[in-house]
């Protein structure tokens, strides 16, 4: 089985601040990180790889530096990775970058195409199934649980207050959330191995065959008008009784307030 | 000169403070207390290949070098200085020499599944009689036919009482003084072999530190490690790579505990305002950072010299007896830093610094560390 996971670089959210005159991140000398959800779609392939075989390739869209996520990939089991990286790329929203990776997926052979559900830095959850679309693969989001059957899979997708389980064929695309699994670490070993034995490979707009039109800001038509902060909020109260009594408590707190 | 880390190096770094973070900093104080071996973060680490850091692929090891084996053990020990230990003890003083001066036949059989994680390796020198003053050894090894016959006793073994492999010296013949002391590899299976008094320790609690005893213990004659009345000079260069392992500890405690003190002094408030806003804190925390970093250069120094095959006697003992030192001022002035608080359990100081002390005492006393830089100036 081939599986082949989009994983994105993001600054690590627990550690940045925002900056109140302009309201964007401040991402100097933030550590980046692996997008959390991605890394749980990483640690299921791996984990298909570990219980029945599979060829796990990770591919990611950003600048250079976004190799030192890929490499930590590469330390954590994956086969083989793929920087699609290109000025042409710039600017891209979610859409442009659903494009790029999409035109990179036409290039590999795959049974599964594995994506984070969102990335924290941008909280879209758009770019797994714009994928789909693109390259019309049946889609899976908010995966679970993954089990392997005759001719595809069995998966087990999150709501709110439940939960399905569906099976389907492969190739399919997958989004994982947290509650997927737990990562594994890199290994030390492999760490010393990949620098030695294994390279990221860095494919740009070319090597993709893409419309340059659909890419970057070009191919990008989300615009943002203003970005705020919002207020902190005081700390809430929390109400520890059973529901019975909770109800009735909440109830007496908004005739309180003259809310009802 | 590169002061800089290699790509290898950081990521070493980055994995093992995640898994400090997650595995061994949640546990710390609960194993302290209760003085419980963690076996479980132990089988954790030999997942991750974290048991053999500097052993090469081919015997099971990550085939790493040791500046990143010193800087597993320096994150490791920023939460727990008795999971530092557990690690420096069965790489530095185990695996190594078996690595250094074994055969063949002892790398395939013993060493293979030290790298791995899957055994876990001692070392015992030490013995009532026989401190500082390693040359005293009483423990005798007599030559039987096709074995050699152990008996005596060991002290303050690190992993003592978990350990599968170890690293033993005794006397094979006492007329020829430290020329008579042999290495052997023991495993606690051997008839002979027990483990006896566990020690109740200031600090490092959940370790295991005990004493061996050897009452007729037969040991393959195959089983010696370098050759017959060499063992002196095996123990010597062991504890030359050891104390890279516990100038590193010292260092992940003091720089564990100097981050908990910043933190506190960011939070706590005296006199209206954060004590990080009180110039003599900040003096004092300044001068510690200070002392930190130049113990690391010197433990990344003698680690360097070591993974280039250049000599480290000096440097090793350089590193660990200003590292260990800077752990014990660095604590202490954390649990200062902290007052009442940190005399309490309530936060990780108090046992920061009871674990720092052990850094200037093993793997050679801070005095011994002077004896060895003394004796290569006045040469």
């Amino acid at each position: 089985m081939n599986i082949v996971v989009c994983l994105k670089q993001v600054p690590d959210t627990n550690e940045v601040k925002i900056d109140p005159k302009t309201g964007t991140l401040i991402r100097e000398g933030v550590p980046s990180i692996i997008n959390p959800d991605d890394k749980n779609a990483l640690e299921e392939s791996l984990r298909l790889k570990d219980e029945h075989g599979a060829h796990v390739t990770v591919i990611s869209m950003g600048p250079p530096q976004a190799e030192k996520a890929l490499r930590e990939a590469l330390a954590m089991g994956a086969d083989e990775a793929i920087l699609v990286s290109d000025r042409a790329f710039a600017g891209a929203d979610t859409l442009a970058t659903s494009h790029a990776l999409a035109a990179t997926l036409r290039k590999l052979d795959y049974d599964v195409v594995f994506a984070g559900r969102q990335a924290i830095d941008g909280d879209t959850a758009q770019v797994g199934p714009e994928i789909a679309e693109h390259l019309n693969l049946a889609q899976i989001t908010y995966v679970e649980k993954v089990d392997i059957i005759q001719g595809g899979l069995k998966v087990r997708r999150a709501w709110e207050d439940g939960y399905e389980n569906i099976e389907v064929k492969t190739p399919v695309l997958l989004t994982a959330i947290k509650e997927l699994n737990e990562p594994r670490y890199m290994n030390i070993k492999n760490i010393y191995d990949m620098f030695q034995n294994k390279e990221v490979k860095v494919w740009n707009a070319t090597d993709i065959g893409a419309d340059v039109a659909l890419l970057g800001l070009k191919g990008s038509p989300t615009k943002v008008k203003k970005s705020m902060t919002k207020e902190p909020k005081g700390k809430g109260e929390l109400i520890d009784l059973p529901a019975n009594e909770a109800a009735l408590y909440v109830v007496s707190k908004l005739k309180e307030n003259h809310f009802i | 000169m590169n002061f800089g880390l290699t790509k290898e190096q950081e990521l070493v770094k980055q994995m093992v403070s995640e898994f400090t973070i997650n595995e061994v900093e949640p546990i710390a104080a609960d194993i302290d207390a209760t003085e419980r071996f963690p076996s479980e973060t132990v089988e954790k680490m030999a997942r991750y290949h974290m048991m053999g850091i500097p052993i090469s692929t081919k015997y099971g090891g990550a085939g790493g070098d040791n500046i990143s084996y010193a800087i597993a053990v320096e994150e490791l020990s920023k939460a727990c200085a008795t999971t530092g230990v557990i690690l420096s003890a069965h790489t530095s003083l185990c695996a190594v020499p078996i690595d250094s001066f074994g055969t063949e036949e002892q790398k395939i059989k013993y060493l293979i599944p030290l790298a791995k994680g899957e055994k876990l390796g001692a070392f015992g020198l030490t013995e009532p009689n026989a401190g500082t003053d390693a040359s005293e050894q009483q423990t005798t090894a007599l030559l039987d036919g096709d074995n050699y016959i152990l008996n005596g006793s060991k002290i303050f073994i690190t992993n003592g009482g978990v350990a599968d492999t170890f690293v033993i010296f005794a006397m094979t013949d006492k007329s020829k003084g430290t020329k008579g002391i042999t290495a052997f590899i023991v495993e606690k299976t051997f008839e002979g072999f027990s483990i006896g008094k566990k020690e109740d320790k200031l600090g490092i609690r959940a370790s295991s530190t005990t004493e061996l005893v050897f009452t007729n213990c037969i040991v393959p004659k195959e089983n010696m490690l370098g050759k017959e009345g060499r063992g002196f000079g095996i123990a010597m260069k062991t504890l030359d790579g050891g104390r890279i392992g516990v100038a590193a500890q010292a260092i992940g405690i003091a720089q564990g505990a100097l981050s908990e003190a910043t933190k506190y002094m960011k939070e706590r408030k005296q006199f209206g305002k954060p004590l990080a806003a009180f110039q003599g804190l900040q003096w004092m925390v300044a001068e510690l950072d200070v002392k930190i970093e130049a113990a690391r250069l010197l433990i990344y120094k003698a680690a360097w010299n070591k993974d280039n095959g250049i000599p480290y006697t000096v440097e090793a003992a350089r590193a660990k007896l200003f590292a260990s030192e800077v752990a014990m001022e660095v604590t202490t002035k954390a649990v200062q830093i902290f007052g009442g608080y940190g005399f309490t359990k309530e936060y990780p100081v108090e046992r920061m610094m009871r674990d720092a002390k052990i850094t200037e005492i093993y793997e050679g006393t801070s005095q011994v560390q002077k004896m060895v830089i003394a004796g290569n100036l006045l040469k």
